[in-house]
């Protein structure tokens, strides 16, 4: 798994006539607009550096023009390399001759692409076998591949239609089965599932997940969906204007953004980053028990009658002591009737959130628990609860926003 | 001293081309005499096979390639001329000029599409050869005709050769604009999945351009036919003969028939072709 395969090193991309010339401005200290206005050349990519791991799926992420698709481009040298180096396995790709390289594409990286790209006159299977084909794979050998590829994707009954007759989806489907279908061990794929709309979009997502479990290979994904990075991400490398600003697993880029630049993507992204837990937090329609105060008995005939399964014990000044619920209270007045002592009748596992923590922190708090969390304000009190359905809502009212 | 009035002529660029023309003649005429035989032998190949065939078979023939490419109707369509030009007496001149056809077509063909293809990948080749290939198409055709005799002398063959250069620009043109006309998508999928560049040609550009290169071809067959006609001036046989025959003697009657000939014939070839795009 920690094995390397990709590694790229100082890696420029520059586009115009005098390449060299930009490089040196660069290395002046010249930002891409100032080259760009003296020189009208184009910084595609500057000075990237970062190693892939065998198996991972590297997600390369940033807004259109900063610079991710030359960099990916530059991995199989679909686009020139200006400067640097990118080793795959241990060949430097840059100095590969047109044999080498047609050699490398066809055995060990494939692509996948946004606009699907599929070969209007020829057949799904054929689509499928195209980079067989193009390896010169004997006929029957690369129908066979091909349609073991499309087996895989869920489109074998599809083997002999044009793919001028299928969905977006599907045809991206295909899209995926030709890459497929050369087992390579590294694919490129270039914002693959942006052109579908969003619930196919989740479905290729989980698609390529699964395929990924059985078969581990090296996924470059080209993104702009900070939802997609995050789901099927092992690392993230942010991009802006052709720098890498930021290079981590989804977690360490959430909770420790490089930059503001890196901040604003992902609030411009998820509505679950601007607003925080005490902004969602209800106190209505809970049960709050004072303590010490009425005993268990009191407490578990509130809760019934208010109908509900938990209640919130809280002291006098309202700091958060623990959760109770039916059950418990039940369990705890049988084996000791007397006792006015909740403690016994609290819950495992219940960890009180900040109400400044954001919507992404709490998250997991709020999907994995059977009960609406507590949301404590900085002094540890008590300031409401969020349940499921608020969590929910506020997304989907973020979303339509 | 008087104003310069255009009077006089000061460029005598008729006769510095006469001189190179003659040139020409004088130095190189075996090599032209060299070009002129693959056109002669297949002409005469075909011209042969058209006239000898038993004219009912050459029917059914034809019936047969426009029922599969171009319907019913157009069968029905296509019987009807070629029986009506045998009823005119044009039977064997009408063999002639597709022969003609035929021939001047399959050399567009082989020189024009990879032209084509030539000039859709370099754009300096593709800037060299408009203005040629602009020049070819707006001369009048009775223009062509003029060095074609000198280099080639008079007679069918030389008509061909006249056709040939007339016919050419729309199959080069048409073929430049479809290979252009690939998505290029198509061809950077084809080239990250480590196709050559002969690859990319032939399994992703010319399959997608070949609707265009069929339009090209079916322009080229329009031209082609047009052009044969007037190549009798020079001395060509087939469905020209009629016509000019009909000029020389003030004839109405032979050059309309002669033209309807013509009509009818392009009319054919231009279903068949069409049909052949769309498939």
């Amino acid at each position: 798994m920690s094995e390397e395969i990709i590694r790229v090193e100082n890696l420029f991309k520059v586009f115009g006539s005098n390449p060299e010339k930009a490089l040196k401005l660069l290395k002046q200290g010249l930002e891409k607009e100032e080259i760009f206005k003296k020189t009208g050349m184009t910084i595609g990519v500057q000075n990237a550096n970062f190693t892939i791991n065998a198996g991972e799926i590297f997600v390369v992420m940033g807004l259109s023009g900063s610079g991710k698709s030359t960099l990916v481009r530059m991995l199989n040298r679909l686009i020139e390399i200006t400067s640097g180096s990118v080793y795959i396995n241990g060949l430097d790709v840059a100095k590969l001759n047109a044999q080498e390289l047609t050699e490398l594409r066809r055995s060990q990286m494939s692509m996948v692409f946004q606009s699907f790209a599929l070969m209007p006159h020829l057949s799904v299977i054929e689509n499928a076998a195209f980079g067989l084909t193009l390896a010169k794979v004997e006929k029957p050998k690369r129908l066979d591949r091909a349609m073991e590829a499309l087996e895989q994707v869920g489109l074998e009954a599809w083997a002999e239609c044009m793919p001028d007759e299928m969905s977006g989806g599907m045809q991206q489907r295909v899209g995926l089965a030709r890459a497929l279908a050369v087992d390579p061990e590294i694919m490129l794929m270039d914002e693959a599932f942006s052109a579908l709309d969003p619930l196919i979009r989740t479905e290729m997502q989980d698609q390529l997940l699964s395929l990924q479990e059985k078969h581990q290979r090296t996924i470059v994904f080209i993104s702009h969906d900070l939802d997609e990075a995050m789901r099927i991400g092992d690392r993230i490398a942010i991009m802006e204007d052709g720098r890498i600003v930021q290079i981590g697993t989804p977690d360490e880029i959430l909770q420790n953004p490089a930059n503001e630049y890196v901040e604003a993507f992902f609030r411009g992204v998820d509505p679950t980053g601007i607003l925080n837990a005490g902004d969602i937090a209800r106190e209505t329609q809970t049960t709050v028990i004072k303590y010490p105060g009425k005993g268990p008995r009191a407490a578990l005939q509130r809760l019934i009658s208010h109908d509900r399964d938990f209640g919130y014990v809280l002291d006098k000044s309202k700091h958060f002591l623990g959760i109770v619920s039916t059950d418990s209270l039940r369990e705890l007045i049988n084996n000791n009737g007397k006792t006015n002592d909740f403690s016994e009748a609290f819950l495992d596992d219940v960890t009180p959130v900040n109400a400044l923590d954001s919507m992404q922190d709490i998250l997991n708090e709020v999907v994995t628990r059977p009960w609406p969390i507590p949301v404590l304000n900085e002094k540890k009190e008590y300031i409401g609860v969020i349940s499921k359905n608020i969590f929910l809502r506020t997304l989907q009212h973020n979303t339509n926003e | 001293m008087s104003w310069y009035t255009f009077e006089d002529k000061v460029l005598p660029m008729d006769e510095w081309i006469e001189t190179g023309v003659d040139w020409l003649v004088e130095n190189f005429r075996d090599f032209f005499q060299i070009i002129k035989i693959p056109v002669e032998k297949s002409l005469e190949g075909i011209d042969w096979a058209l006239n000898a065939t038993n004219p009912w078979i050459v029917i059914l023939l034809f019936a047969i390639v426009t029922l599969k490419y171009a319907g019913k109707i157009t069968t029905v369509f296509t019987i009807f001329t070629f029986v009506l030009v045998g009823l005119l007496g044009l039977w064997s001149q009408t063999m002639t000029t597709l022969a003609m056809v035929v021939v001047a077509v399959v050399f567009c063909s082989v020189v024009g599409i990879p032209l084509g293809i030539a000039s859709a990948r370099s754009d300096r080749f593709e800037a060299f050869l408009r203005p040629v290939l602009d020049t070819m198409q707006t001369t009048p055709s009775f223009v062509h005709l003029i060095p074609v005799v000198m280099l080639f002398s008079i007679g069918t063959v030389s008509g061909v050769i006249a056709t040939i250069i007339f016919a050419l620009p729309p199959i080069v043109r048409l073929t430049n604009l479809g290979i252009r006309q690939v998505h290029p998508e198509l061809v950077e999928a084809g080239e990250a999945f480590g196709a050559t560049s002969m690859q990319v040609l032939l399994r992703i550009q010319i399959p997608q351009a070949w609707p265009s290169i069929m339009a090209g071809l079916n322009q080229t067959i329009m031209m082609a036919i047009s052009m044969v006609v007037i190549a009798a001036l020079i001395g060509a046989g087939g469905l020209g003969v009629p016509v000019f025959q009909g000029l020389n003697n003030l004839d109405s009657g032979l050059a309309t028939i002669g033209g309807i000939g013509t009509v009818l014939l392009a009319m054919v070839l231009d279903r068949i072709t069409q049909g052949m795009v769309e498939k």
